[in-house]
């Protein structure tokens, strides 16, 4: 009896050790990619950077050029670019994570972060929506 | 739980009324950087320990103005190494800096420079735009220079970064094509070099401006007679 208990248990531990397998910790990962990829420029609250850097806060570009956005983070932007009334003209390197470039689920989950945090309001994206943005990017992504 | 730890601060601050004179509490003294060279005295008696200076640099700012290690004879200074079209860590450096700069805006004691590692690119419009953008309105307060065109201009700026302490060089793997990392170095009157400091990570950046008064009082103290002159 005590011994059966005993297995029970320990299948008890087993199946609670091996729970959090079965989620991906995708939780805050617009957060992290945010910290990671953009908060070097765009600053930590996405407050940007003088005339040199465009916030992201409150950025009137962020709905203006909402279908857009998944490209822009795809490809980078070189060329001047105006946010809030005021012209930018640096280079944006696309949004790269361990040399690596972002997924449409990832892109997705990047967006709806920058897109509702810091006075920002948006609808949610979904990564269907995502896809098919970036099925229509300008020229194809040079996919890695 | 707050009873249990009232003594600590008490012990504290008699410890320190116990070791200093609370008017006249020295700061810190910051180390000077770098190789040293013992001299032994010809003459007998105590060897000179020499200090290797910051390196001496000729160059060009946002105004056109020249730039040397004489612009800032007397005073206190704080060099980094960047690039106009910096996609990688520049902006952060340069935000960071910015903040070590903004409380000093005004004040003749500290100068600031900030060398472009990229100058066939980062002509004097680029970097007069560059400062304004950055928000930085007068030339003589933060220079942005550059050492010149010539390719030997070009690499004598990544000898200057080795001099200051930061690693700069030509990587085309790299964001923008420069390698570099965004150290900040802090030169004294003397042109030591007395501290030196990760700007991406904002404990070194918060270190930076702790340590920046104590500085700024020991230059005062070496020239009693010109605190008060420009």
């Amino acid at each position: 009896m005590n011994g059966r208990r005993f297995g029970l248990g320990a299948l008890g531990v087993a199946a609670a050790l091996s729970l959090p397998g079965c989620f991906s910790n995708n939780r805050h990962q617009g957060a992290r990619l945010y910290a990671e990829a953009c908060a070097g420029c765009h600053g930590d609250a996405g407050q940007g950077l003088g005339r040199l850097i465009p916030p992201l806060a409150g950025a009137d570009y962020l709905a203006a050029h909402r279908a857009e956005l998944p490209c822009l983070l795809r490809r980078g932007v070189h060329g001047p670019l105006t946010v809030n009334g005021v012209l930018y003209n640096q280079v944006m390197p696309a949004a790269r994570v361990d040399d690596r470039q972002l997924s449409p689920a990832r892109l997705t989950n990047l967006l709806n972060y920058i897109e509702n945090n810091w006075g920002n309001h948006a609808p949610a994206r979904t990564i269907q929506e995502v896809e098919r943005q970036l099925a229509g990017c300008p020229t194809a992504p040079a996919d890695k | 739980m707050s009873i249990r730890f009232w003594p600590a601060p008490l012990l504290a601050a008699a410890l320190f009324t116990a070791c200093s004179d609370p008017a006249a509490s020295p700061p810190a003294r910051l180390p000077i950087l770098g190789e040293r060279d013992v001299r032994p005295n010809p003459n007998g008696g105590p060897a000179d320990t020499v200090f290797t200076t910051a390196p001496a640099f000729r160059a060009l700012d946002q105004a056109g103005q020249t730039v040397t290690n004489q612009t800032f004879a007397g005073r206190a200074y704080i060099t980094d190494f960047f690039f106009a079209t910096c996609p990688g860590i520049c902006p952060k450096m340069q935000g960071e800096l910015l903040k070590v700069f903004k409380p000093y805006a005004a004040d003749p004691r500290l100068g600031f420079v900030s060398f472009t590692i990229d100058p066939a690119h980062d002509s004097l419009p680029v970097l007069r735009d560059y400062a304004q953008r950055l928000g930085v309105a007068d030339p003589a307060r933060w220079h942005f220079v550059t050492t010149g065109r010539s390719a030997a201009a070009r690499d004598s700026v990544f000898g200057l970064a080795k001099g200051f302490f930061t690693a700069a060089q030509p990587d085309k793997t790299a964001p923008g094509g420069f390698a570099h990392n965004g150290t900040f170095a802090l030169v004294d009157d003397q042109g030591h070099v007395r501290g030196l400091y990760d700007s991406l990570n904002p404990a070194e950046v918060a270190r930076l401006q702790k340590e920046l008064p104590a500085l700024l009082a020991e230059i005062a103290a070496r020239r009693p007679s010109a605190t008060a002159a420009k």
